[in-house]
């Protein structure tokens, strides 16, 4: 068995005067997956994304990408993931091309190859025409196509994505994904988060489904619904985790 | 190196975005600079250049008031214009409120008489009192009527009292030389020799009258000297408003969300921050300055003299600009909102130009102020412009307000860099 895009061994967090998230969570995502994570609200998804990638410091346990622990080797891990967030993260007083340049250099890219990444992903995410046009005027889907632009600029070995595209039209979502899974194909590995289920059925090869801040299933899709006998995510969600209302903590 | 100019790029191109930010930045300061120039002027011209407009009205007619009027004159800070003995106090009162002068005398019917007879009560005692016999004749000892001294209540106090020590001189003046010529006759029984007289009233100590400023130059501070070098030191601190909001917004929105994933650490986009806003601050110093040599003059305003230590200049607006930039930033890392950092921004730069000497001089401020004055960085950086442009200065002579503004400077490095290690943002 190769090394582990990410490996989660006992891991311990909460937040500041509150109680524990994760008390001991376990998990390995493989690299070359297309892994994704969903649970209810609160459950702890985008925690735990955020332990993944840095955003937060875990109190307990080891947390490692490719083998590089994240928390002695932060400078060097977050070189092997890109993120992006579910909010628009970058300037929108700026171009497409002017924020690439700028988060290109700050993924340690030099001048040329920011040049050559800029024109391809311009190209692939259709936004060539209005490369030196001020994101702020922007539709949601384009901006949504900025964002994705951004967190693959330096070619990630691992892609960790919060909702990437919610709120844009059946268009967008649709080069999104195809051009994810380009992306997977050429080896990049895909941590996935997101409430739709048919897009994450279309998109992961394997899910994790959180409760409460532990994992209450990890398997392949295929595996979880004959498992539980069912014929897509939405009813193995529901299954699993009930029809209650999850409006987290308040 | 190159994330570092990348940086830059991002930083010059955001900011040329905020077009309204850039307008606040520098229309502001160069309004205020002209309108409290153009209103300080004319305070500076009526002490320095213009005379006090006065109304004399001398309801006598012996010679001890027309030498009054001579000495009055002779001062030199009063535009004397002689108003008729039969005109009342009223009518002079009223022509005081139509602004035809500031101040008004009026010389007493009998003035000189009683500065006669009362001279020769003087000397007389004098002469008695050295065992020597005085004029039989009992001169009258009734006490010298007052002048009388109206003035406008426009006129600032320290300003009557001058006008009221320069009449008091010329009276001084003129009461010595009727003792002086009384005792003369009673002793030789003929009249004072004129060049004795002139040899004995006009022999006074002389005044050296020397400049402070550290260049021997005997330049009148004017108000453009004043004002220019104030309100530049307040236009580099009001880009708290622009810079604190950019760092909050910055915060705020998912940028720096991502920025934090980046194998770049944040520090990078601080620096970045004081570089370009450095430069701000620079082109902003040069555009005030540029206004005062160029603008003041077509505008009748006095133009600005810059200081002939150009390299002591650079370096002072250096460390204010830096001194700026920090305390925006810090501004910044604090404030949860947009609003929070324009508020606290605004009214903290107006408190520390307050207290700096900006808004009023340091000097005029109570006692117990004179503490905190000094933790103001406005006033460090005033003080170190006054030592160049107002007294001709050196860097070596303003190193003593540099280097408490550079502590300051760094002081708030520490904070802002403490404020960012305890929010987990670098």
């Amino acid at each position: 068995m190769g090394t582990a895009a990410v490996s989660i061994e006992h891991l311990g967090y909460r937040y500041p005067r509150q109680s524990n998230i994760f008390t001991d969570l376990n998990l390995q995502i493989e690299a070359g997956e297309r892994f994704g994570i969903f649970g209810p609200n609160g459950a702890g998804k985008t925690t735990l994304m955020h332990c993944m990638t840095g955003l937060l410091s875990f109190q307990q346990g080891k947390l490692s990408l490719f083998g590089n622990d994240i928390a002695t080797n932060k400078k060097e891990t977050n070189k092997l993931f890109g993120f992006v967030p579910q909010d628009f993260s970058f300037y929108q007083e700026l171009s497409p091309v002017q924020n690439l340049e700028f988060f290109g250099a700050w993924c340690g890219l030099n001048k040329q190859a920011i040049k050559q990444r800029t024109t391809e992903l311009l190209e692939i995410l259709g936004l060539a025409d209005v490369r030196n046009k001020q994101v702020q005027k922007f539709s949601g889907g384009m901006k949504r196509r900025v964002n994705l632009a951004i967190g693959v600029i330096h070619d990630p070995r691992i892609l960790f994505l919060d909702e990437p595209t919610v709120g844009v039209d059946i268009q967008t979502r649709n080069a999104i994904i195809n051009y994810l899974k380009e992306l997977n194909k050429s080896g990049t590995t895909l941590i996935y988060t997101s409430h739709q289920l048919s897009e994450a059925e279309e998109l992961c090869n394997k899910i994790a489904l959180i409760e409460a801040g532990e994992i209450i299933a990890h398997n392949t899709l295929d595996n979880l619904l004959s498992e539980h006998k069912e014929d897509g995510l939405e009813g193995l969600y529901l299954n699993l985790t009930g029809k209650a209302y999850r409006d987290g903590n308040v | 190196m190159y994330k570092l100019w990348a940086t830059i790029k991002k930083d010059i191109s955001v900011l040329l975005r905020d077009k309204v930010g850039l307008t606040l930045m520098f229309t502001m300061p160069i309004v205020l600079a002209i309108v409290i120039t153009t209103i300080q002027n004319s305070t500076f011209e009526l002490v320095n250049n213009n005379k006090v407009p006065l109304l004399l009205c001398n309801r006598d007619t012996g010679d001890a008031s027309k030498q009054l009027i001579t000495a009055i004159e002779k001062v030199g800070m009063f535009d004397i214009k002689q108003v008729t003995q039969n005109q009342t106090d009223k009518e002079i009162i009223d022509r005081m409120h139509a602004k035809d002068a500031l101040v008004a005398v009026i010389i007493p019917a009998n003035f000189s008489e009683k500065i006669v007879a009362n001279a020769k009560n003087i000397s007389g005692k004098a002469l008695n009192n050295f065992g020597l016999q005085a004029d039989t004749t009992k001169a009258s000892a009734d006490n010298v009527e007052p002048l009388t001294l109206y003035y406008h209540p426009v006129l600032q106090t320290s300003f009557r009292l001058s006008v009221n020590g320069a009449l008091r001189s010329s009276l001084q003046l003129v009461q010595n030389k009727q003792i002086l010529k009384s005792l003369y006759f009673a002793l030789n029984e003929k009249e004072l020799p004129k060049n004795l007289e002139d040899e004995v009233v006009n022999e006074n100590v002389p005044i050296n009258e020397i400049s402070v400023s550290r260049d021997g130059t005997r330049n009148i501070p004017n108000a453009t000297q004043h004002n220019i070098p104030a309100w530049t030191i307040f236009a580099m601190f009001f880009i708290v408003i622009s810079l604190g909001s950019s760092v909050v917004r910055e915060k705020l929105n998912g940028s720096f969300v991502r920025l934090k994933t980046l194998p770049t650490n944040y520090l990078v986009a601080l620096i970045s921050k004081q570089l370009t806003y450095l430069l701000v601050t620079m082109v902003q110093a040069i555009c005030i300055f540029a206004i005062g040599i160029w603008l003041f003059p077509i505008m009748g305003l006095p133009k600005l003299n810059l200081p002939s230590d150009l390299f002591g200049l650079l370096i002072v607006l250096l460390i204010c600009g830096w001194c700026a930039v920090s305390f925006a930033i810090c501004v910044g890392v604090f404030a949860q909102t947009q609003e929070q950092a324009n508020g606290i921004g605004a009214v903290s730069v107006v408190l520390l130009a307050a207290i700096g000497g900006i808004l009023v001089p340091s000097f005029a401020m109570p006692a117990s102020f004179h503490l905190i004055i000094q933790l103001s960085p406005l006033h460090w950086a005033l003080e170190a412009f006054y030592g160049l442009f107002l007294e001709g200065g050196k860097l070596k002579d303003i190193l003593i307000n540099i280097l408490p503004l550079l502590i300051i400077t760094i002081l708030i490095q520490i904070i802002t860099l403490w404020g960012l290690k305890r929010k987990n943002l670098i």
